[in-house]
C-alpha cells in the first residue's frame, strides 16, 4: 500500500458524546469539534436507542448549527406596528425578563389561568408541568392533544403501555411483524434498525397503510387501507379469530379482565359496571361452588376457579356475564365478518381472513420460550417465559383520527387475544412501563392566586368525577381538555388553545407563552384563519388574546406573530436531561435516561430555555424554587436538576445519585451527577436481570422493582382491561344513568352513548359522518419525510436539497380517470377551504386516497429562506383545508374536530374533492405575505463551502500516471 | 484488494442516512468542500456523491417500491478513467478505488458523460470533478478505532442495508452476502464490471396459516366454549388444569 497523507490532525480535533435533537428520536451521538466547528456527527455506539447509526437529520447536525434562520438576540414586537408585521426591535434579556416576569406576577397573583402556556417539539414536559403546577395555572399541555394522545390513553388504559416510548416490538424474536398506518415519526432509528432484523430472521413484515411509501417499502405485504378504517380490520381480525377458535384461553384468564363480571341491569346506574364486593374487590364467577368469588382469589392455586365464559345471577339476585362472553357476543357478531367490511376497508375478504389466521399460526403453532424461571404476582413459579412472537405497531396514521383512541384498543385487543403482549416475541413495555390502568394522577382542577396547584395539570380520569369541569359542567381549562367534549384529553388539546382564547369561551386570557410550537403554521388547523385570529381585536382596539411569548432558536412563523421572542439555544450548545420522569428512552430491558451537554459556545445573545424558565420561577418566588428567606434556591438549571427531588430519593436524572454517585435509580442527591453523565456517554442504564425482562405486568420481581424506584404506587398486578369501566361510566352519564357528574349538553350526551363503548369500537369518523361524500369523495392525509419527520427546520440546507417542495400523490389510475396528468395543477376543496397545488401520479396509493410530504410548505422569508424559496411558492399545507371544528349542525355549540373521547386532533379525517386548476393557474395557494427580515440576521450565503480544514489532497503518483495511463480491460493488473 | 459496497434492496427503507452523512463527512473530507449552491434559496442544488433513487415496479395492486442508493461503482473497467484526457481520474491499484485527483482535474466533464451511473458531480465553484473516495481518508486512517475505518455511510446505515469490504477475499461479509443472497452488478451489460453490488429483495415465502374452522354461529361457538370450560373443570383433580 502507497504511503497515505495524513489526512487530518486527530490531535487538534476534541470528541464529546451527547443526545441529537433533530428529531423526537433521542439518538445518542458523538460530535467531533474543530475549534468552534463541528467536524463530524456519528451515532454513539454503545447508546442504547441508536446503537451507532444515525439517520438524515442526525447527519444534517452541521446545517442546523450554521442556519442562517438562528435567532440571535431578545425581540420584543415595535411599539406602534400591528402583530404579525414582523417589526420587531431588540431588547435586553434583563429587561425582558423584567418585563414578563411583572406580567407574570400580577397574573400570578389574581387569576393564574389566565397564563397559557404549550410547548410544541420539546421534550422537557417534567419541568415545564413543574413550572406550570408551581405557577399555579392548569393551562398548561405539551403537544402531544395533536400528535398521539390516541395511542397513549388507548394503550395506558387497556394495557398499561403502548407503542413508541411505551414499548417497542419485540425486534429480536418476533416472527409477524404488523405495522399500522404511517410511523415514521415514532421512532426512527430504532424502528429501521428493527426492520432489518425482523428480514434477517426471515420474519413476516406487513404494513396497513394507504399508501406505500417509506417502511411501508420494504414490507412483505402492502395492505392499502381505507384511512380510518383500520379499528374496523382489527376488529374482523378479532372476529376472524374468535370463530376459528384461535385465542390464548389462559392468557385472558390470568392477565387481563376477562373472567370479570358485567352487571346486566339496563336502565339503572350500576349497568355495565362491573361487580365488586363490599370491600370493591372485583369478582368473579367460581366454578367451584357456583358463586362469586374475588378476582384476586382466583389468580392464586386454590379451589376459586374463574369462569372464563358465561351468564350468572348472584345469590343477590343481580344478573351479570363475563367481559368475555360479551366481547366473544359483540365480535362473533356478522357486523365483523370480513365479507361484511371488506367494501369500507378497501381489502378483500379472503385477505382480511388470511392474515388473521396467519397471526394465529405464529402465535399459537409457532410459540417460542425462553427458559429462563420467573415468578407471577401470586408466588407460583414458571419455568420458561412463553412467547407469541406477533408483534406489532402502530403511531401517528391511527392517533390523528377521530376514531384513534378505540382503533388504538382494537389494535391492543388483537394482541391480548393472541396472548402477545410483553412476552418474547410480542410487544414490549419499556420502563417505565407498564403502569396500573390507569396511573393514580387526577388532573388538577382548583386553582387560587400565589399558589401551586395540588397536582399535576394532566393526569388520568377515571369517571366524570375527575372531569375538569365548574358546578354547571362547562370547561375549566381554556383548551377545554377534561370537559365532556373531552373526557380522556390527557396531553390537552394545544389546537384549541388560540381559537378558544380569541373567542374567550370559556374566557379569555392575558398571555400565552409557546416554546418550540409554530401554530401560526404547520401545527394548527386552518392556518390562515389563526393569524387572523392572532390579530383580532376588540372593540377597545385591544388584541383578543393579549400577550404572546415565544420561546424558539429560529425564525418560524410564529415568532413573527409573537409579541416577546426570547431566542434558545440550539441542541448542540445546552444542558438538558431526558428524565425518566418524562418520557425517558429507556429499551425494554433497561430503564434509561441521558442529558445533553454543551458542545458550542453561543456566538449569540441566546439563552437555554430551561435555564429561562428557572430563572423567572426563581423570580416569581416559586416555594419549590425559593428558600425560606426568598432568596433563589437554585443557582441554575443544573443546580436544580441535581438537587430537587419528586419524592426522597428520586429526581430527574436516574443514574448515579447518592452523595458518591453510587447509587442507581434511588438515591440522595448527588452534585457530580452531570460530570457522571459526561463521563459515560451522557446516558444511564439499568439493565434489568432476565427473570424481569417479560410478562412484567405480572412478574413479582419486576413489580416490586418498580414500586421500590417510584415507577409504580403499589407492587400489585396490572391487570389489562379490555372491558373499561372508566369509558362505561361516561356512557351511563351520557345516558342520563351515571351515580354522578352528568352532562348538560345534548351534543355531549349523544356522543358518550355513541362513542364511549365499554369494548373496543369503530365507527365512521366524524368528519366523513357529517360531509357529503359524494361532493368529497377522497380521503386527504399527510406524513413527513424520514429525511424531516418531527425535525425542526425545513430550513436545513441539507435536507431541503432532497425535497424543497411537496405534491400531492394520487393513485395514478384514479388520476388519469378524472383527467389528472401527472405534474398537473389541481385545485382540492374541503368542507373548510380550498388549496392548490401540483400533483405526481404513482402506484403505491390508495384509490381512494390524497396524501403530501406535510410541513415543507413554509410561509415566504420564514425560517432564513428566500423570499421565492420552493417551500413557500410551490410547496403548500394542507391545513388550510383542515377545520379545528367539526362541520356544523343546527343547534348544536361548535364542537372539536378532534377525538371525542381524548381530544386528538382528528388530522386526518379529512374528506375532499379534487378537480384540474385552469390552464395557466399555476403555483400554490393560498399565498401570504413574506414575513420581514429580523433585525441582526445574518445574511444567508449564496453558496455554501461548509469544511472545517483545508482539503489534504491525494495526488495521484506520476509514474502510476506514467506506467498505468488509463486503465481498460486490457492493461488491468 | 477490490474495496467495494454491497447494498441491501431488501432492507433499504430509502431515508437517506446514507447520502446526508457522506455529505457531512466528506465536504470536509480529502476532495471537499462539496458546494452547495443557492442553500436557501429558489433552487437549492449541490455536490453530493451518494444520492438516492425512488422506484416503484409493477402496478397498482402489485405495485412495490425499491429504494435505490447510487454511488461510483468503483468499475474495474472504469470509462471515466479511460476517458480522463489528464490523467486525474485513476483506479488505485492497491485497493481498486476510482479516485480524482483534485490537483490535476481540469473539469473538463468526459468523466462524467462517461460514467453510465451519474456518479460524478462537478464543483462549480472549483471548476473540478469530485466523487465517491470510499472515505478513503476514514478507511486508512489507522489513528481511527478499527470499528470507524469504514465509509461513512456504511457506518451509518440505521437499516443496516450497507456493508463495506474486499472483494477479493472470498471470506469478507461482502463476498458471503453476494455469494448468499445472489448479489449482482448495476447494468453489467455495459461492460465496466462494477464493483459495488446489490442484493435483491428477499421474497419470502407464503407464511402459514392455521387451518380454517368451518363456518359456526357465535351462539353455538359460545356455547361449546362453556361446554369446554366446564369439562375442563370437571376433570381438574384427575390432573387436568
Amino acid at each position: 500500500m502507497s504511503v497515505l497523507p495524513e489526512f487530518e490532525n486527530h490531535d487538534e480535533q476534541t470528541v464529546k458524546m451527547t443526545t441529537c435533537y433533530m428529531c423526537a428520536c433521542r439518538c445518542g451521538i458523538k460530535v467531533t469539534m474543530e475549534g468552534e466547528e463541528i467536524r463530524f456527527i456519528q451515532g454513539n455506539p454503545d447508546h442504547p436507542v441508536n446503537k451507532g447509526v444515525l439517520c438524515a437529520k442526525g447527519n444534517a447536525g452541521i446545517m442546523k448549527q450554521k442556519s442562517p434562520a438562528k435567532l440571535t438576540q431578545p425581540l420584543v414586537r415595535k411599539a406602534g406596528t400591528e402583530r404579525g408585521d414582523g417589526e420587531f426591535e431588540p431588547i435586553s434579556w434583563d429587561k425582558a425578563l423584567g418585563l414578563l416576569t411583572e406580567r407574570l406576577r400580577k397574573i400570578r397573583s389574581t387569576d393564574p389561568k389566565r397564563l397559557a402556556f404549550f410547548t410544541g417539539r420539546d421534550q422537557m414536559q417534567a419541568l415545564t408541568g413543574f413550572w406550570a403546577s408551581q405557577f399555579g395555572t392548569i393551562n398548561w399541555a405539551a403537544h402531544g392533544g395533536f400528535c398521539s394522545v390516541n395511542m397513549a390513553a388507548g394503550g395506558l388504559y387497556m394495557t398499561g403501555q403502548s407503542f413508541w416510548e411505551f414499548g417497542d416490538p419485540d425486534w429480536d424474536h418476533a416472527k409477524y411483524f404488523m405495522l399500522w398506518g404511517v410511523a415514521e415519526d415514532h421512532a426512527s432509528n430504532p424502528i429501521k434498525i428493527g426492520l432489518e432484523k425482523l428480514k434477517r430472521r426471515g420474519a413476516k413484515f406487513v404494513a396497513i397503510n394507504p399508501v406505500r411509501t417509506g417502511y411501508q417499502a420494504i414490507a412483505d405485504e402492502w395492505v392499502g387501507i381505507r384511512p380510518g378504517t383500520d379499528g374496523l380490520l382489527a376488529l374482523s381480525f378479532a372476529h376472524v379469530l374468535l370463530k376459528n377458535e384461535q385465542f390464548d384461553w389462559d392468557f385472558l384468564s390470568r392477565y387481563t379482565n376477562a373472567t370479570q363480571l358485567i352487571i346486566d341491569a339496563p336502565g339503572t346506574s350500576q349497568h355495565g359496571l362491573l361487580l365488586r364486593d363490599e370491600e370493591g374487590e372485583l369478582q368473579v364467577w367460581n366454578q367451584t361452588d357456583d358463586s362469586v368469588a374475588s378476582w384476586t382469589s382466583s389468580s392464586h392455586d386454590n379451589d376459586v376457579h374463574a369462569a372464563l365464559f358465561g351468564e350468572y345471577t348472584t345469590a343477590e339476585g343481580v344478573r351479570v356475564k363475563t367481559v368475555m362472553t360479551q366481547l366473544a357476543e359483540k365480535y362473533l357478531s356478522e357486523d365483523y365478518a370480513p365479507e361484511k367490511v371488506a367494501a369500507t376497508v378497501g381489502i378483500d375478504s379472503e385477505t382480511i381472513e388470511r392474515l388473521a389466521l396467519e397471526m394465529a399460526h405464529v402465535a399459537f403453532q409457532e410459540t417460542i420460550t425462553i427458559d429462563t424461571p420467573w415468578t407471577d404476582w401470586t408466588g407460583r413459579r414458571h419455568e420458561k417465559f412463553i412467547g407469541r412472537p406477533v408483534a406489532m405497531h402502530a403511531m401517528r396514521g391511527i392517533s390523528a383520527h377521530s376514531n384513534g383512541f378505540q382503533t388504538c384498543r382494537a389494535i391492543h385487543l388483537l394482541q391480548v387475544l393472541l396472548g402477545a403482549v410483553d412476552c418474547p416475541g410480542s410487544h414490549l413495555a419499556k420502563p417505565p412501563f407498564p403502569k396500573h390502568i390507569a396511573p393514580p394522577i387526577k388532573p388538577a382542577r382548583a386553582m387560587a392566586p400565589d399558589t401551586p396547584l395540588s397536582s399535576p395539570p394532566l393526569g388520568f380520569p377515571m369517571g366524570p368525577e375527575d372531569l375538569v369541569v365548574d358546578a354547571n359542567g362547562e370547561p375549566l381549562r381554556i383548551d377545554k381538555a377534561y370537559s365532556w367534549e373531552a373526557p380522556i384529553a390527557n396531553h390537552g388539546m394545544m389546537h384549541m388553545v388560540i381559537n378558544n382564547a380569541v373567542k374567550g369561551d370559556p374566557y379569555p386570557i392575558d398571555t400565552l407563552i409557546l416554546f418550540m410550537a409554530n401554530m401560526s403554521w404547520n401545527s394548527s388547523m386552518n392556518t390562515a384563519e389563526v393569524q387572523d385570529m392572532l390579530r383580532e381585536k376588540d372593540e377597545y382596539g385591544d388584541y383578543k388574546l393579549p400577550f404572546i411569548v415565544t420561546s424558539d432558536a429560529f425564525h418560524s412563523e410564529m415568532v413573527n406573530f409573537s409579541d416577546l421572542v426570547l431566542p434558545d439555544t440550539t441542541y448542540l450548545e445546552r444542558f438538558d436531561t431526558i428524565s425518566m420522569l418524562d418520557r425517558p428512552i429507556s429499551e425494554p430491558h433497561a430503564a434509561c435516561d441521558s442529558i445533553r451537554q454543551p458542545i458550542i459556545e453561543p456566538d449569540r445573545d441566546v439563552r437555554p430555555w430551561q435555564e429561562v424558565l428557572i430563572d423567572i420561577g426563581s423570580r416569581l418566588e416559586f416555594p419549590a424554587l425559593t428558600n425560606p428567606d426568598g432568596t433563589a434556591k437554585y443557582k441554575d438549571y443544573k443546580t436544580f436538576i441535581t438537587q430537587w427531588e419528586k419524592s426522597p430519593g428520586i429526581g430527574f436524572l436516574a443514574g448515579w445519585r447518592g452523595e458518591n454517585g453510587e447509587k442507581s435509580m434511588v438515591g440522595e442527591p448527588n452534585p457530580d451527577q452531570w460530570q457522571a453523565y459526561q463521563d459515560n456517554g451522557c446516558f444511564f442504564e439499568h439493565h434489568l436481570p432476565p427473570e424481569q425482562r417479560y410478562y412484567r405486568f405480572a412478574n413479582k420481581d419486576y413489580l416490586e422493582w418498580s414500586k421500590s424506584v417510584g415507577f409504580n404506587g403499589h407492587s400489585g398486578p396490572i391487570v389489562m382491561e379490555l372491558y373499561s369501566e372508566v369509558l362505561q361510566k361516561f356512557r351511563l352519564a351520557g345516558q342520563g344513568l351515571y351515580d354522578g357528574p352528568q352532562p348538560v349538553h345534548e351534543e355531549d350526551k349523544a356522543r358518550l352513548v355513541q362513542y364511549f363503548d365499554p369494548l373496543p369500537d369503530w365507527y365512521v369518523p366524524l368528519e366523513e359522518q357529517r360531509v357529503d361524500n359524494d361532493q368529497y369523495p377522497f380521503h386527504a392525509v399527510n406524513q413527513r419525510p424520514m429525511f424531516m419527520y418531527h425535525s425542526w427546520d425545513s430550513q436545513n440546507a441539507w435536507l431541503r436539497q432532497i425535497m424543497a417542495q411537496n405534491y400531492l400523490y394520487m393513485n395514478r389510475q384514479r388520476g388519469l380517470s378524472l383527467g389528472i396528468e401527472d405534474l398537473a395543477w389541481v385545485w382540492v376543496e374541503s368542507h373548510h377551504g380550498k388549496i392548490r397545488c401540483q400533483v405526481k401520479l404513482m402506484e403505491g396509493c390508495n384509490p381512494d386516497t390524497l396524501w403530501t410530504w406535510n410541513a415543507i410548505g413554509k410561509q415566504s422569508g420564514a425560517w432564513g429562506l428566500s423570499d421565492d424559496a420552493p417551500e413557500s411558492q410551490k410547496g403548500f399545507l394542507m391545513n388550510h383545508l383542515i377545520s379545528e371544528l367539526l362541520p356544523a349542525r343546527d343547534g348544536e355549540r361548535g364542537l372539536t374536530n378532534s377525538d371525542p373521547v381524548t381530544g386528538q386532533a382528528a388530522w386526518y379525517d379529512l374528506k375532499v374533492n379534487i378537480y384540474p386548476a385552469a390552464p395557466g393557474e399555476t403555483g400554490s395557494y393560498p399565498t401570504f405575505d413574506s414575513v420581514k427580515r429580523l433585525p441582526d440576521m445574518v445574511t444567508a450565503p449564496e453558496v455554501l463551502r461548509y469544511h472545517t480544514h483545508e482539503p489534504v489532497v491525494l495526488e495521484r503518483s506520476l509514474q502510476d500516471a506514467l506506467n498505468r495511463g488509463h486503465l481498460s480491460s486490457g492493461d488491468k493488473r | 484488494m477490490k474495496l467495494g459496497l454491497v447494498i441491501d434492496l431488501d432492507t433499504c427503507v430509502g431515508c437517506h442516512a446514507c447520502a446526508v452523512a457522506c455529505k457531512q463527512w466528506n465536504t470536509s473530507g480529502t476532495t471537499g468542500p462539496l458546494s452547495d449552491y443557492e442553500p436557501y434559496g429558489k433552487e437549492p442544488s449541490g455536490v453530493w456523491f451518494n444520492r438516492i433513487r425512488h422506484f416503484e415496479v409493477d402496478e397498482y395492486p402489485n405495485n412495490k417500491t425499491i429504494n435505490t442508493p447510487m454511488s461510483c461503482m468503483h468499475c474495474e473497467d472504469a470509462a471515466c478513467v479511460t476517458v480522463c484526457p489528464t490523467g486525474a481520474s485513476y483506479k488505485r491499484e492497491e485497493d481498486g478505488i476510482v479516485l480524482v485527483d483534485q490537483s490535476k482535474c481540469m473539469g473538463c466533464n468526459l468523466c462524467s458523460w462517461a460514467c453510465p451511473y451519474g456518479a460524478r458531480e462537478l464543483d462549480e465553484e472549483e471548476g473540478v470533478m469530485k466523487k465517491c473516495t470510499l472515505c478513503v481518508d476514514r478507511i486508512h486512517d489507522q489513528s481511527l478505532p478499527e470499528a470507524e475505518r469504514q465509509p461513512a455511510c456504511v457506518m451509518t446505515c440505521p437499516s443496516h442495508a450497507r456493508h463495506f469490504g474486499d472483494f477479493d477475499d472470498p471470506d469478507s461479509r461482502v463476498s458471503t452476502l453476494v455469494r448468499e443472497r445472489g448479489g449482482y452488478s448495476m447494468m453489467p451489460e455495459l461492460g465496466y464490471e462494477p464493483t459495488n453490488k446489490y442484493l435483491p429483495p428477499r421474497q419470502r415465502p407464503a407464511a402459514p396459516t392455521v387451518e380454517r374452522k368451518a363456518a359456526s354461529s357465535g351462539e353455538s361457538l359460545i356455547g361449546k366454549w362453556m361446554k369446554r370450560q366446564k369439562d375442563a373443570f370437571n376433570n381438574l383433580g384427575k390432573g387436568a388444569r
